[in-house]
C-alpha cells in the first residue's frame, strides 16, 4: 500500500466569516485522476487552490488543518511557497497565456527556477508541448504569440505550461469549461496518459466528464465533503442519499 | 417638437459645445505660432541674451529648462514608480497605506505657489542648498510625484489580476510576477504618466520661483548648485517685468515653450499607443 500523495486533513476555511469548507479529510492517491465534484459554491475550487496555497493571495481568510504533500506539512513555517507551486502545478477554468510566444510561455516557469541553458529549455519545450498533446500543431510556431492560438490549444498551452516544471501534482480547475466537444477529448486523453506519471486533482467541467475521468471522487455540498471513494462505486452504487440524488440528476 | 427634432437639437448643442474646448487651443496655438514664428532664427535659439534681455537669444532659459526636467525626472522618477509598485502591488489595506494614499491626494491638490515656498523653506534655506538647479529639481520633483503616481497606479490596476495568479502559479514570486508580466504589460501608462508629470513640471514659474530661476544669467549654469534661467519664468519676465521689451522675445520664448511641452505630449501619445497595439488583453 502506497501512502497518499497528499492529505487534506480537518481543513475549514472561511472568507470574512463565511465558510466555504468544513472539517474536510480525505486522502489523494498517486499516479491517479481524483475528482471534485458536486453543485456550484460546494468549494471545490477553494480546496483545489489550498493544496498549492495559492489562496495565500487573497486577503481576509481564515484557514483552519492541514494539507501534506508526501508527509510534508504545506502550511509549516518556512515552507517555500514558490517551491511548492513548482511541484503542485496548476490549470485555470479560462486559459490565460501569457503575453509572449508560445515558447516563452512554456519556459516562463523552468526560467524563474533559474534553468539558463536553452538546449535543456528546447528539450523542456518539446516535451511539455507533446505531453500536452500540442507539439504537432504548433512545432513550426513556436515563436508566435501565444494568444493567436484558438481556445482549445491556448488550455492545452496551459497545461504544458505547468507540466514544464514536472511538477508531482497538476490541479486542474474546470479545464474543459470554455472548450467544444473536440478540444475537451483531445485535453481528455492527455489527462489520461499524463495521470501514468503525475498524480491529477481535478474539478470537472461536468458529472459525465467525472464519471468518465475519475479514479476516485469526492462529492462536496456546500463546504461539506459528503462522500468519497472510486469513481466506479461513487457514480454507481453512491452510499449516501445526497449523493445519489445528484448523480441521478435529482437536483444540481 | 418630435423626439427626432429634439435628439438633432441635443446632438448640435453637444457639437456647439465640443467645439467651445477646441477653440482656445487654436488660437493659443495659431497667436503664438504667428507672431512667434518672426521671432524665430538660429540666433534666438542659440545665443545669449544681451542688452537686459531686449535682444539676442534665449539659449539659458532653454538649457536650464531642460536641466531641471532632467533632475525633476531623475528624482520623481524612481520614487513615483517605485512608490507606485509598492501601493498598487505589495502594501495591504491598512490605516498607514491610507494616510499614503490620502497624502498623495492632496498633494496633487496643493497650489504650485505653495510648493514653491516649501522649496525655498526646505531645500533653499533649512538644508542650504540655496538658490539652485537642485533645490528646483527637487521641488519640481514633488509637484510631480502625485501625477506620476495616480496615472501609473491606475497603468498597474488595470493589468488583470489572473496574470499575477498565473505567475504565482508558476512558482514565480511576486516580484517576478510584476517584473515579467505586469511592469511590461503596464509599461505605457506608467510612461503617459511620467511624461504628463515631467510635462507639467517643465511649464511651471511657480515653483521655480524662488528655489532656482534666475531673473538674467546670460551664461550657461556651472554645477547643479548654479542658478540658472528657464523658459516659463524668463516668459514672465520678458512679458511683464522689463518695460520696452520688444513683442518678438515675448511670442518666441512662448513659442519655444510651447514647442517643447507639445512635443513631449506627442511624445507620450505616440508611446502609449505604439504599446497599446502590442497589448494583448
Amino acid at each position: 500500500m502506497v501512502g497518499p500523495k497528499v492529505r487534506i486533513e480537518d481543513v475549514s476555511y472561511c472568507y470574512d466569516g463565511r465558510c466555504v469548507l468544513r472539517d474536510v479529510t480525505l486522502d489523494v492517491p498517486p499516479h491517479s485522476i481524483t475528482v471534485f465534484f458536486g453543485p456550484a459554491g460546494g468549494g471545490k475550487t477553494t480546496l483545489l487552490r489550498l493544496i498549492n496555497r495559492l489562496n495565500d493571495l487573497v486577503e481576509g481568510t481564515e484557514m483552519k488543518g492541514r494539507v501534506w504533500l508526501d508527509g510534508e506539512d504545506l502550511y509549516a513555517p518556512g515552507v517555500s511557497v514558490a517551491q511548492l507551486r513548482r511541484r503542485v502545478g496548476m490549470v485555470f477554468a479560462l486559459p490565460l497565456p501569457l503575453p509572449g510566444s508560445i515558447r516563452e510561455n512554456v519556459i516562463y516557469g523552468p526560467r524563474l527556477a533559474g534553468i539558463r541553458d536553452q538546449k535543456r529549455l528546447s528539450e523542456i519545450l518539446e516535451r511539455s508541448l507533446e505531453q500536452a498533446a500540442l507539439w504537432d500543431e504548433v512545432k513550426d510556431r513556436l515563436n508566435d504569440s501565444a494568444s493567436a492560438l484558438s481556445g482549445g490549444q491556448q488550455q492545452r498551452l496551459c497545461i504544458a505550461r505547468s507540466l514544464a516544471l514536472e511538477p508531482e501534482v497538476l490541479l486542474l480547475d474546470e479545464p474543459t469549461s470554455g472548450l467544444d466537444p473536440v478540444s475537451t477529448r483531445k485535453v481528455e486523453e492527455s489527462l489520461f496518459e499524463l495521470k501514468k506519471s503525475y498524480t491529477i486533482v481535478m474539478v470537472p467541467h461536468s458529472i459525465q466528464q467525472a464519471a468518465r475521468l475519475a479514479d476516485y471522487a469526492a462529492f462536496f455540498l456546500m463546504g461539506e465533503l459528503v462522500e468519497f471513494r472510486s469513481g466506479t462505486e461513487i457514480f454507481t452504487r453512491p452510499q449516501d442519499q445526497r449523493t445519489e440524488d445528484y448523480v441521478t440528476g435529482r437536483f444540481g | 417638437m418630435n423626439r427626432y427634432l429634439v435628439q438633432r437639437l441635443g446632438f448640435a448643442l453637444l457639437t456647439g459645445v465640443s467645439l467651445v474646448v477646441v477653440i482656445p487651443v487654436v488660437l493659443v496655438v495659431a497667436v503664438i505660432l504667428l507672431k512667434g514664428f518672426e521671432a524665430m532664427s538660429w540666433v534666438f535659439i542659440s545665443s545669449m541674451p544681451h542688452d537686459g534681455m531686449k535682444a539676442g537669444g534665449i539659449f539659458p532659459a532653454i538649457v536650464g529648462t531642460l536641466l531641471l526636467t532632467f533632475g525633476t525626472a531623475l528624482v520623481s522618477i524612481p520614487i513615483g514608480v517605485g512608490g507606485t509598485i509598492y501601493l498598487a502591488e505589495y502594501a495591504r489595506d491598512t490605516w498607514l497605506t491610507r494616510c499614503i494614499r490620502l497624502a498623495i491626494v492632496n498633494l496633487a491638490g496643493i497650489p504650485s505657489i505653495v510648493y514653491g515656498l516649501f522649496g525655498l523653506g526646505l531645500f533653499v534655506l533649512f538644508l542650504k542648498m540655496g538658490t539652485s538647479i537642485v533645490a528646483g529639481s527637487l521641488t519640481l520633483a514633488i509637484m510631480t510625484l502625485p501625477v506620476i503616481i495616480s496615472t501609473a497606479e491606475e497603468a498597474l490596476r488595470v493589468v488583470p489580476m489572473e496574470f499575477r495568479t498565473v505567475s504565482a502559479s508558476l512558482g514565480g514570486t511576486r516580484w517576478q510576477g510584476i517584473r515579467n508580466i505586469i511592469l511590461p504589460q503596464a509599461f505605457p501608462g506608467i510612461i503617459t504618466g511620467i511624461l504628463l508629470g515631467l510635462l507639467r513640471a517643465a511649464g511651471e514659474t511657480a515653483p521655480i520661483l524662488f528655489t532656482v530661476a534666475a531673473f538674467y544669467l546670460p551664461r550657461l549654469p556651472q554645477s547643479p548648485f548654479d542658478q540658472t534661467m528657464s523658459l516659463p519664468y524668463h516668459l514672465f519676465v520678458v512679458s511683464t517685468q522689463v518695460p520696452g521689451m520688444p513683442e518678438e522675445m515675448q511670442y518666441g520664448t512662448a513659442l519655444v515653450l510651447l514647442a517643447l511641452v507639445l512635443s513631449m505630449n506627442v511624445a507620450a501619445t505616440v508611446v502609449r499607443s505604439y504599446f497599446r497595439r502590442r497589448r494583448q488583453w
